[in-house]
């Protein structure tokens, strides 16, 4: 058995010793949100927060992940600013990719509060959408900062 | 139909019949009020097929569309909304099950997705089905206060009375549901829309940005099995013998068993299957194709380019023309098999009992495909269940006519049932399945020439295309085939709208075994890159300005010229640049749409080709959502332009050479050009939108390419070595 902590919760599950943590995911602890696009870290669709960092899961065996703190997009607040932005733009089409694009746009915003463009190509690079709604992920990443700006402000003309 | 027949029901088949326009009602109505999805609950109103209201003020509308991006989950909807008066936080959706009350309108008896054609063909069967229910709501609230109905409005979910009376919906449903429905059905003013032209966000874009969208493959179902099928490494082999010794021994896989098309593993969870496929010895037969190589097909396409084919179009006599002209060109142009590569996987999870059939399915093509599994399985078409999931992308990819991955799936599911499994099974396929399955666009090969006289008029056109049928052997062959042309080979080409005085378009249609489908934008994905190319060619001959001379030979085609125009003015065509920076310009209708795109490119001393900017013009006709206007030109844009920088499959010894993105490569954000898109305000019939906006992205690319480098692009994808200074 593997022990997981995933959105904090923690889970017990029977998975074979190689088995990409992005399967285990889906398919024994049922959080579908995350997806399979390539299975060869080529597409970022399966992207998923360890210990605060942008990993792909198809890539890393379950068991490597016990211990740590393994965050899937139904992990992400509905009143995060990326998540927020993300529907002001409306940005998906089909929809599929979404989940890995915002995964790594939330880590890229935790890192670097107001990216540059370049920043985001950085980023992004390695997530595709294959119904080409890149113009929006930009426009919203941007948006998400403005936001969570905003929401500093806030909370620092509170305290 | 489980012996529910209320009120409601009865009431749908006469507000059907009214409905007209296609509506077939009457027939194997889903029996509405036993279904717990479509079902009508307790009180609620379902004036027809696409409507539910319920006591709570909630308006289900039941749409008969896949949603795969193009966002018919809300543009459909706005079309009810808009004449329902309904209140649009209310509104939610539910995907329709398979009955003929969902058919197409266009297409004969089944239900599907495809062509551009949602809002184009439910327009009018949406908007009536909206009116009728917004009637008798004001029918019933009128009986309620003893007034004319004639006095009474709707408005956002409510009847208002003369007095500011008000009742919603939810509090009319009761009363509505048992009134007989209008005779005639009055459609409010079009000059008023309270949705229809406005940006509207999309209705299913929480549930995506939350990660809770369902898509095919992430259906669940209790005690599930996961499934990987072995197929030929040549399109036509079969399997011979094989031997799964090792894999039936392995962690996690229940059964290794022989299906058409290929061996099956069932296991526990996916990573098993895979892992049991990975050990399977299997020799195959691999039939006639395995000494396919694309290169000799490109050589013996162009062969046959130069001899006469099937006259798709003839219009005075080019070749006599071209014998006389001043100055003629000729030009050769190819373009590859492209997969469709969506970024969900083909797959399909079944449940097969004894005496039923229940599907989850990311599917265009819902009828054909629960037929064709129903055959599979030995039971009745209505014994077997269909349910849509959300598409994770379609392309129509998912739209196959032969309907290959559902029925490899009822074909896994009736093996494993002989053996003695009785649980839902999801097939899955891994991304290189998916790359190496088949069902590409198809490769294509054309020879050009054009004729000028003296003063430089464009007076000979002969366009000869080499490429396999996608119809042929299919249910639509008849419907789409004429005096022996595929008119999906020659769409966009046979038509072309220039004014030419002689035109000759010749098709050959040869027969492979290589698996071709529609590729979004089908045939136009490659007329449109070889007629608006070698109009710019034409113009370099002429030493015209390519949009002058497009504007010149468009006179008689108001709406092509009209988004040329729009285009060249927004993007300052004629006007500087950055330095070294050039613009194309292409214009193409498809699927009843406009669109012109002028590209801004440059080309480094490596060969190497950026995008800078594209800004697009679309004449769409009535408009329902811009914003997904702007959406599906962005992505057509981004769809057109990965073919043209990478989009290539090849074939050695029979073999498929790609297999993932790292040689399948698409484009990437850091490669995204600015976009920019202007809609023409139009009050012509509705367009199309989800495919018009690829054809003209790549000759619009290449005749930019041409005005930077002097060097033509007459083949894709486009290669960096060919553009080396």
């Amino acid at each position: 058995m593997i022990s997981l902590e995933v959105n904090g919760r923690k889970y017990e599950v029977d998975a074979a010793a190689d088995e990409p943590l992005l399967w285990v995911i889906r398919e024994k602890i049922g959080l579908t949100g995350t997806k399979y696009g390539c299975g060869v870290a080529q597409c970022g669709a399966c992207t998923v927060h360890i210990d605060g960092q942008p990993e792909r899961s198809c890539q890393i065996p379950a068991k490597d992940a016990q211990g740590k703190k393994i965050t899937t997009i139904e992990g992400i607040a509905e009143s995060d600013p990326v998540k927020k932005a993300w529907i002001e733009d409306d940005v998906p089409q089909c929809g599929y990719c979404h989940p890995g694009q915002i995964m790594s746009a939330v880590a890229l915003i935790k890192k670097i509060p107001a990216p540059t463009d370049e920043d985001i190509d950085r980023a992004m690079t390695g997530n595709i959408c294959r119904c080409g709604t890149y113009q929006r992920i930009r426009r919203a990443i941007h948006r998400a900062s403005a936001l969570k700006a905003d929401e500093v402000m806030d909370k620092g003309g509170k305290s | 139909m489980n012996g529910v027949i209320n009120m409601s029901r009865r009431d749908f088949i006469k507000t059907g019949a009214i409905l007209g326009g296609g509506l077939v009602l009457g027939i194997s109505l889903h029996p509405i009020g036993s279904d717990s999805e479509a079902g009508v609950k307790p009180g609620a109103f379902a004036p027809n097929a696409f409507i539910r209201i319920g006591t709570d003020d909630s308006v289900t509308i039941i749409v008969n569309k896949s949603e795969m991006g193009q966002g018919v989950y809300t543009s459909l909807p706005m079309l009810v909304a808009e004449e329902l008066e309904a209140d649009w936080s209310r509104i939610r959706v539910e995907p329709a099950p398979v009955d003929h009350a969902y058919d197409h309108t266009q297409w004969g008896p089944i239900q599907g997705t495809g062509g551009s054609s949602s809002v184009r063909s439910e327009w009018d069967r949406l908007s009536k089905a909206g009116a009728a229910a917004r009637m008798m709501l004001i029918d019933a609230a009128a009986a309620t206060w003893k007034v004319n109905a004639d006095r009474c409005i709707a408005q956002k979910g409510a009847v208002i009375g003369p007095a500011g009376q008000r009742l919603s919906f939810g509090q009319l449903a009761e009363k509505a549901a048992a009134l007989q429905p209008p005779k005639e059905v009055v459609l409010k003013k079009a000059s008023r829309p309270d949705f229809l032209g406005k940006p509207v966000r999309r209705l299913d874009t929480p549930d995506k940005v939350n990660g809770k969208a369902v898509f095919g493959i992430d259906s669940k179902a209790p005690e599930i099995l996961a499934a990987v099928v072995a197929r030929p490494p040549v399109f036509g082999g079969k399997m011979k013998t094989f031997d799964a010794d090792k894999a039936k021994k392995m962690r996690g896989v229940k059964a290794v068993l022989p299906v058409a098309t290929g061996v099956a593993v069932i296991a526990d969870d996916f990573w098993s299957a895979d892992q049991g496929r990975e050990a399977l010895k299997i020799v195959w037969d691999e039939g006639t194709l395995a000494s396919l190589e694309t290169q000799k097909q490109l050589s013996d396409y162009a062969e046959m380019a130069k001899k006469p084919g099937n006259a798709a179009m003839k219009k005075g006599d080019a070749e006599a023309s071209l014998k006389n002209a001043a100055k003629t060109i000729n030009a050769e142009y190819a373009v590859p098999y492209l997969a469709h590569a969506t970024m969900e996987t083909l797959n399909c999870l079944i449940d097969l009992r004894a005496d039923s059939c229940e599907l989850w399915v990311p599917t265009q093509f819902q009828t054909l495909d629960r037929n064709a599994a129903a055959k599979i399985v030995g039971l009745k078409p209505e014994q077997v269940k269909l349910n849509t999931t959300y598409l994770g992308g379609g392309f129509g990819r998912k739209a196959n006519p032969h309907n290959d991955f559902v029925s490899e799936a009822a074909y896994v599911a009736k093996a494993a049932r002989d053996a003695g499994i009785q649980r839902p099974i999801k097939v899955i396929w891994t991304r290189e399945d998916d790359t190496r399955g088949g069902y590409y666009r198809p490769l294509w090969y054309d020879n050009v020439s054009a004729g000028l006289d003296k003063e430089g008029r464009l007076v000979a056109w002969h366009h000869t295309i080499v490429g396999q049928s996608i119809i042929a052997g299919t249910p639509f062959e008849k419907a789409l085939a004429k005096n022996g042309i595929d008119e999906t080979s020659v769409e966009g080409a046979a038509d072309t709208p220039y004014a030419i005085p002689n035109i000759l378009v010749e098709l050959h249609s040869p027969k492979l075994g290589v698996p071709v489908q529609w590729w979004r934008s089908v045939g136009h994905s490659h007329t449109a890159f070889v007629v608006e190319s070698f109009i710019d060619e034409v113009a370099n001959a002429a030493r015209r300005d390519p949009y002058d001379l497009r504007a010149d030979l468009l006179k008689e085609h108001p709406r092509n010229l009209g988004v040329l125009k729009l285009a060249a003015d927004k993007a300052g065509w004629g006007k500087p640049l950055p330095a070294g920076r050039r613009l194309g310009i292409a214009v193409h209708e498809s699927f009843g749409s406009y669109v012109a795109q002028v590209a801004e490119v440059s080309v480094d001393s490596k060969g190497r080709v950026k995008v800078h900017k594209v800004v697009c013009a679309v004449d769409c006709g009535k408009i329902v959502n811009p914003d997904t206007i702007i959406a599906q030109m962005e992505s057509g844009i981004v769809f057109g332009l990965t073919a043209a920088l990478y989009g290539e499959i090849t074939l050695k010894q029979g073999r498929v050479e790609q297999s993932n993105f790292h040689d399948y490569p698409m484009l990437r954000i850091n490669e995204m050009p600015v976009v920019e898109v202007y809609i023409v305000d139009s009050k012509d019939a509705p367009g199309g939108i989800g495919e018009p906006g690829v054809p003209p992205i790549a000759p619009a690319v290449c005749n930019a390419i041409f005005a930077a480098t002097g060097k033509r692009i007459r083949s894709l994808p486009i290669r960096a070595d060919l553009l080396k200074a």
